[in-house]
């Protein structure tokens, strides 16, 4: 058994491993972009009105006039000692801002993704098992009608009924567990539509393979053909797709918190590339897909976990 | 008629009686006939083969036994199959858990997907076990790795290990006949079981469960279009076409006195020592698709035989000798 710990723990390494090159491709991309595109940092701050050597002396000190490479070789070394930079508009560290800002768009994050989890996992197993039932119906037409509607939109119409009309909940900020209501809810909706369309298809496919029929020739009862065999087969793609369903709702908090005005890791983004504000959108853009990268490995890992099959191409 | 099927009812016990079974798939065009009126016994201690091209409904029959057929579209119609005196279509899923692979074993013919991809050969086979009798998971173990070796597995204890994708087509079946075996079900239904074999490990294995048989006095129906097979385990052969049952007799009045066109053709198109032609004989035409049968029986737009009457309806199973019925116009005299 030592040597199968040995192998995994090489594998999770390796895997480790081939972030490194991952995240400087992610950089050198988004670094070019921001770029490639027209104007400049001095002209976002100062405004248009700004004169030319006003504008052109703040890029001096901003460091925006050595050449690109010199730039991004400098992003990198500094990235590698762990400093992720000062922000050109507000002239105040990254790591500073992050800690005031990362714990609003966690909450509404990982609440999002838990809740939408178990919301779109159990009632896609439901609507599997009691296809075309009451349950099945009613849940494959609101999950149609919500997959049609986009986040931003839903987060509007909530806004105007519950904060508006009714005046339950406030509409913007982010000072209460109130506040949080609305956009984890607005999230939470796109979400677990996915989850709950993927898992009804994957659990029906299960269920109706041919292990399905010798479980149940064998005396299996109907909770343990559910349970053991079709759900343990079902979940491997549901897995995956949550792991993406992570990247989707990281995106989607930047929508939400510009929506319902909140002030957290999004709306620092958008304001960041809006003003050219270089350093804060590399370190959020590092941030997100180092995210993302671990996310992987953990859903590669999971599979790996429940099915031999992938153990032994990965593992091996 | 009556008195010879009540004579041969008394010397041996009956296990297991299906009577007037239909069973119909409903679509959202039609209804679709898989099986009609099939009608047939099986006795304590004895193989029944059931043969027929692929298609003719040999497998939705005995699925039918244990209800195994899946999704809500299947309708049995007034029909009967009584296991030991119990009806088992009328049956409850409780009390079918009960019977399924416990008193009644099922081994199927799709070995590589037949078995659960992500749970090892030993969970599976011993899950066989314990859903049934109360020992412990070692114990189990120890059960499954004996019947491993008794379908010539090597390395039984290795195997139990291991994950069905690491098995050959070959191994995988020979594990679903010993999961089959391992629990001494009173009746076996075994579909195709040897088709994914060769020819020396199906022999070996064909021997093993003669072997059990004469041990546990267990019945098997053995479902096949191989008449080699047939010929070697069964004591009886039920001929199926189109959904229903064409001819019924001893193995031996088959092969030497079958009556049914269609037997007769069977028989003839298979592989023999004096075959003088270098081609062998064929029936021509295929098997009718479920929602083109024909009217009358479903055999005749293929029959040398075909008479007006064939056309109208299908003929009543008469007795041509005891013990051999067959299901022919040609055959009832007015």
């Amino acid at each position: 058994m030592k040597g199968v710990e040995k192998t995994v723990l090489k594998y999770i390494f390796k895997r480790l491993l081939f972030i490194v090159p991952t995240l400087l491709g992610g950089i050198l991309i988004v670094f070019s972009i921001m770029n490639l595109t027209p104007g400049d940092p001095g002209r976002q701050i100062l405004g248009m009105n700004a004169k030319q050597e006003q504008v052109d002396q703040l890029n001096h000190e901003l460091g925006y006039d050595k050449p690109f490479f010199t730039r991004f070789g400098e992003y990198c070394i500094d990235l590698s000692h762990g400093d992720l930079g000062t922000s050109y508009r507000t002239r105040r560290p990254f790591t500073e801002e992050l800690v005031s800002r990362i714990p609003n768009t966690l909450k509404i994050g990982l609440s999002a993704f838990v809740l939408s989890s178990i919301i779109g996992i159990s009632l896609g197993i439901l609507a599997a098992v009691r296809q075309y039932s009451l349950v099945d119906t009613f849940s494959s037409v609101t999950a149609i009608l919500f997959a049609s509607i986009p986040g931003f939109f839903l987060g509007m119409i909530l806004i105007y009924v519950f904060g508006l009309k009714l005046g339950w909940l406030p509409t913007f900020g982010a000072s209460s567990f109130k506040h949080f209501v609305m956009p984890v809810a607005t999230l939470t909706v796109a979400t677990s539509v996915s989850l709950l369309r993927l898992t009804r298809s994957t659990m029906l496919d299960a269920i109706r393979q041919d292990y399905i029929r010798t479980a149940t020739a064998k005396g299996c009862s109907k909770n343990r053909i559910y349970w053991k065999h079709a759900l343990k087969n079902a979940i491997l793609p549901v897995i995956t797709v949550m792991g993406m369903s992570a990247g989707t709702v990281m995106g989607g908090t930047v929508i939400i918190e510009s929506v319902f005005a909140i002030p957290g890791m999004g709306t620092y983004m958008l304001t960041a590339i809006r003003a050219k504000d270089i350093p804060v959108v590399m370190s959020s853009t590092v941030l997100l897909s180092l995210a993302f990268c671990l996310i992987m490995i953990l859903v590669d890992i999971l599979c790996a976990i429940i099915d031999p099959r992938i153990r032994e191409r990965s593992i091996g | 008629m009556n008195t010879i099927r009540k004579e041969n009812d008394n010397q041996k016990e009956v296990l297991l009686s299906v009577e007037h079974l239909r069973v119909n798939f409903k679509t959202d065009k039609a209804i679709l006939n898989a099986v009609e009126d099939v009608s047939f016994k099986v006795y304590r201690g004895e193989t029944l083969g059931i043969v027929g091209e692929s298609g003719c409904g040999k497998s939705i029959t005995c699925m039918s036994i244990m209800k195994l057929i899946q999704g809500n579209n299947v309708i049995y119609e007034d029909g009967k199959i009584c296991f030991e005196d119990v009806n088992t279509l009328s049956l409850s899923d409780k009390a079918l858990q009960e019977i399924r692979g416990k008193e009644i074993a099922y081994i199927f013919q799709e070995p590589m997907t037949a078995l659960n991809p992500l749970y090892t050969i030993g969970n599976q086979m011993s899950e066989a076990l314990r859903l049934h009798v109360k020992i412990s998971k070692k114990e189990a173990l120890k059960q499954c790795a004996h019947y491993l070796e008794k379908v010539k597995i090597p390395n039984p204890n290795e195997v139990l290990m291991r994950y069905p994708f690491s098995l050959s087509g070959g191994m995988r079946q020979r594990v679903m006949i010993a999961m089959a075996l391992i629990t001494n079900s009173k009746l076996i239904i075994a579909d195709e079981p040897t088709t994914a074999l060769d020819v020396t490990i199906q022999a070996q294995i064909l021997d093993l469960m003669k072997e059990l048989q004469g041990e546990f006095g267990c019945s098997y129906i053995f479902i096949t279009h191989d008449l080699g097979v047939i010929s070697e385990v069964s004591d009886r052969v039920a001929v199926m076409y189109g959904g229903r049952i064409v001819e019924c007799a001893d193995t031996d009045t088959m092969f030497e006195k079958a009556k049914h066109p269609y037997t007769i053709g069977l028989i003839a198109s298979r592989p023999h020592g004096e075959m003088v032609e270098d081609r062998l004989p064929v029936i021509p035409g295929n098997v009718p698709s479920l929602n083109n049968k024909p009217q009358g029986c479903p055999f005749h737009p293929r029959c040398e035989a075909v008479m007006d009457q064939c056309r109208k309806s299908f003929p009543e199973a008469i007795t041509y000798a005891p013990g051999h019925t067959v299901a022919c116009w040609q055959y009832i005299k007015e």
